[in-house]
């Protein structure tokens, strides 16, 4: 048995096991590990081969392992490994293709969960200005996010893109990125969120959400099924939500008791008139022509 | 008037066009143009309000003043709601603002009618051109244009949008003769043709080989129909859908269940329809887009409407006993999509599994598929369901939710956790 201490990075765990499986080292006699402080119980064992002829896998298993990489369940490298193995050594075909075989069922769920949270990062990052660059006139956000899974390095791309005009920091417990116009830079996590401040633009944020809500349609499981409470501390708006939902049931009953309102005529307008004519005239062919 | 007191009247005016779709515009983003925005993946939800509507885009009217006098809508002349109107200048703001937040997707810009279907129209698509033109925006647009409209000006919007729409509002002329009298069920249609017409141009260009890149188009229309404003029929409602997919290659139709609005009108019914009505209405349409099904399939002459407590494909199911069960080791896509608790992409795992093992019960339970609902349709290499279980009059039963005590609840029934689900993601 071995212990193989990495990164916890996919292209950490791609580079041991290139190696690995180029030496034959099976999957059962492998200790995968990627905590740094458990790591100086083995530290004397710890080994990484070296380099040799790499094993050819398809695009698609490395955008599969990429992202299974991201997910925190610590079994992920022993898996993805396992995986690898069965198709290098196992003469496994079309591997990924197996849908109901166990491993690549639970590789297929971390990247779905994976995916999940990459596009919950994307939807629910709140940007707040903080200041402007005297220099280059460039705006300055940040945010404070925190995701489940170890995804910041491949949720980054989107932002880049989106805001390529604005600087942005996004602060994360496990990492993160900066971007400054031309380059994207990683740092480490920070334990909490610093940038408690609101952001001006806040207010008026709560009246939108405030006003596009409509309390005839009260449906508090659909929400939070898309929008769990875990994201809730972090959302400007979501402070509003209990009394959103409390006040809805008397806001219905006040527009169920309401006087209907009588129908007014139609105000001088030529533009109407014009209307009516054609609608007379469509009516008239309709009856000429029965369809 | 103050800004945020504007947003609130214009917001609140906005809230009943059920469409939110941020998806399906063309790749595009802000690398290289000095402003914000991208457009091209999936739609983003930036956040959800507790009516289980997301929040995509800012939606809201420029105006709210209206000449029209539809009777489901809170805008209409006969109201007596607060009126307020945006300068293009204060929607642009707020777009980018939000933007630059990361609030929203893009904007969603409607109007009410003033003066005159094309002086609305201009207004509207000067506020696209602005963001666009002057503030490179590269977010998602989508303008709601009015089938009264010259056809150039049309044809500007969708220059400037990602989508564009024209709510059809009601399925039959007759109800929008009686609810609308403004609207027209024919002029409808034909605006939507000649969208459909501009993209359809469009894209043939585009995809030309070698030609030089024609100006932007938007890239798809989508429209709205009200349930329950008028007593069109579930079959009525689909037919009309189904028309519009087929003849116009809508991308969505959307159902908005017509809810009470503070301006009650005396020609529209007091109480709402069941929200679950709603629901059914998106499975079905489901089942007419991504399941091969026909409408006369999903209701019957004998059942115009759906069934409230089913969805529309176990429904089906249970009136075509016959076809089943289905063996999931041998049928082909198309019977596996009528399977109910099937959906879209469990059927691809199992035709790309079932090339390499014969499937099993456990098989399908690692899919997390409900056995409950599949079991007495399906054959798998350990399980055949007896005939009791297919022919008992049990079977109906076996599917209808729990009774519940009645609550005093306005809009009763709810939809389940799992139809909710399955309006979402499409698997039915």
């Amino acid at each position: 048995m071995r212990t193989i201490l990495i990164e916890p990075t996919f292209e950490a765990w791609r580079d041991a096991a290139r190696s690995l499986v180029a030496a034959g080292v099976e999957p059962d006699s492998i200790l995968w590990s990627d905590d740094a402080s458990e790591s100086s119980l083995f530290a004397g064992e710890c080994t990484r081969p070296d380099h040799a002829a790499a094993p050819r896998v398809s695009a698609a298993f490395l955008d599969m392992a990429r992202s299974a990489s991201a997910h925190c369940d610590p079994r992920r490298w022993a898996l993805l490994y396992q995986l690898l193995w069965r198709h290098t050594h196992g003469g496994v075909k079309h591997l990924l293709q197996r849908t109901t075989d166990p491993d690549v069922r639970l590789a297929q769920q971390w990247c779905k969960a994976v995916g999940r949270d990459i596009h919950k990062m994307h939807a629910f990052v709140r940007f707040r200005l903080i200041d402007t660059d005297a220099q280059t006139g460039r705006e300055q956000f940040v945010a404070w996010f925190e995701p489940e899974h170890r995804i910041v390095r491949l949720a980054s791309p989107f932002f880049v893109k989106r805001f390529h005009s604005m600087d942005w920091s996004i602060l994360t417990p496990s990492e993160c990125v900066h971007w400054d116009g031309e380059r994207l830079r990683f740092t480490p996590g920070l334990p909490e969120n610093t940038a408690t401040e609101e952001d001006s633009l806040n207010d008026l944020w709560r009246t939108y959400y405030r006003s596009i809500f409509n309390p005839a349609r009260l449906k508090v499981n659909a929400m939070q099924s898309e929008m769990p409470k875990k994201y809730w501390k972090n959302l400007p708006e979501a402070p509003l939500i209990p009394e959103l939902i409390s006040q809805s049931r008397q806001r219905v009953r006040t527009m169920l008791e309401a006087d209907e309102r009588p129908v007014k005529p139609a105000p001088q307008n030529a533009y109407l008139d014009s209307l009516r004519r054609l609608n007379e005239e469509q009516s008239g062919d309709s009856e000429s022509n029965p369809a | 008037m103050e800004l945020s007191r504007k947003l609130e009247i214009l917001a609140d005016a906005a809230k009943y066009d059920a469409s939110c779709a941020s998806s399906g515009a063309a790749r595009k983003d802000s690398r290289g143009s000095g402003g914000v925005g991208s457009t091209g993946g999936a739609g983003i939800c930036h956040s959800y309000t507790p009516d289980g509507r997301c929040v995509s885009l800012l939606k809201v009217l420029l105006t709210n003043n209206c000449i029209y006098d539809c009777h489901y809508c809170i805008n209409r002349r006969s109201s007596n709601v607060q009126r307020a109107r945006f300068t293009p200048e204060e929607v642009v703001r707020i777009t980018i603002d939000f933007y630059k937040r990361n609030f929203i997707e893009g904007l969603f810009l409607s109007s009410g009618i003033i003066r005159s279907a094309d002086h609305t129209m201009e207004m509207v698509i000067d506020v696209a051109r602005k963001l666009r033109e002057e503030h490179h925006f590269r977010g998602y647009i989508h303008l709601k244009t009015i089938p009264e409209a010259s056809p150039a000006l049309i044809e500007m919007a969708g220059r400037y949008a990602d989508r564009i729409s024209i709510n059809i509002e009601l399925p039959t002329e007759q109800s929008i003769a009686t609810l609308a009298p403004e609207k027209n069920l024919a002029r409808t249609q034909d605006a939507m043709a000649h969208i459909r017409t501009k993209i359809d141009e469009r894209f043939a260009e585009k995809t030309q080989p070698g030609a030089p890149r024609p100006p932007p188009f938007a890239t798809g229309q989508s429209t709205q129909m009200i349930v329950g404003a008028d007593d069109s029929t579930d079959s009525v409602i689909l037919q009309r859908a189904d028309t519009l997919y087929t003849g116009y290659k809508l991308r969505r139709v959307y159902y908005s269940g017509f809810s009470p609005i503070p301006e009650p009108s005396s020609l529209l019914p007091i109480k709402p329809p069941p929200l679950v009505r709603e629901h059914r209405l998106y499975q079905a349409d489901w089942l007419l887009r991504f399941y091969n099904f026909k409408v006369d399939e999903i209701t019957t002459a004998a059942a115009p409407n759906l069934d409230l407590a089913l969805d529309p494909k176990l429904s089906w199911a249970l009136r075509n006993r016959a076809w089943f069960p289905v063996d999931v080791n041998r049928a082909s896509r198309e019977e596996l999509l009528r399977i109910p608790g099937l959906g879209v992409r469990n059927v691809e795992r199992i035709l790309n599994a079932r090339r390499f093992t014969r499937l099993r019960l456990a098989d399908l339970v690692l899919l997390r598929l409900s056995m409950k609902k599949i079991m007495p349709f399906i054959i798998t290499a350990d399980h055949t369901p007896t005939l009791l279980d297919l022919d008992g009059d049990s079977l109906r039963q076996r599917f209808l939710p729990p009774p519940r005590q009645m609550e005093l609840n306005f809009d009763n029934p709810q939809p389940t956790v799992a139809d909710v689900k399955s309006t979402l993601s499409g698997e039915i």
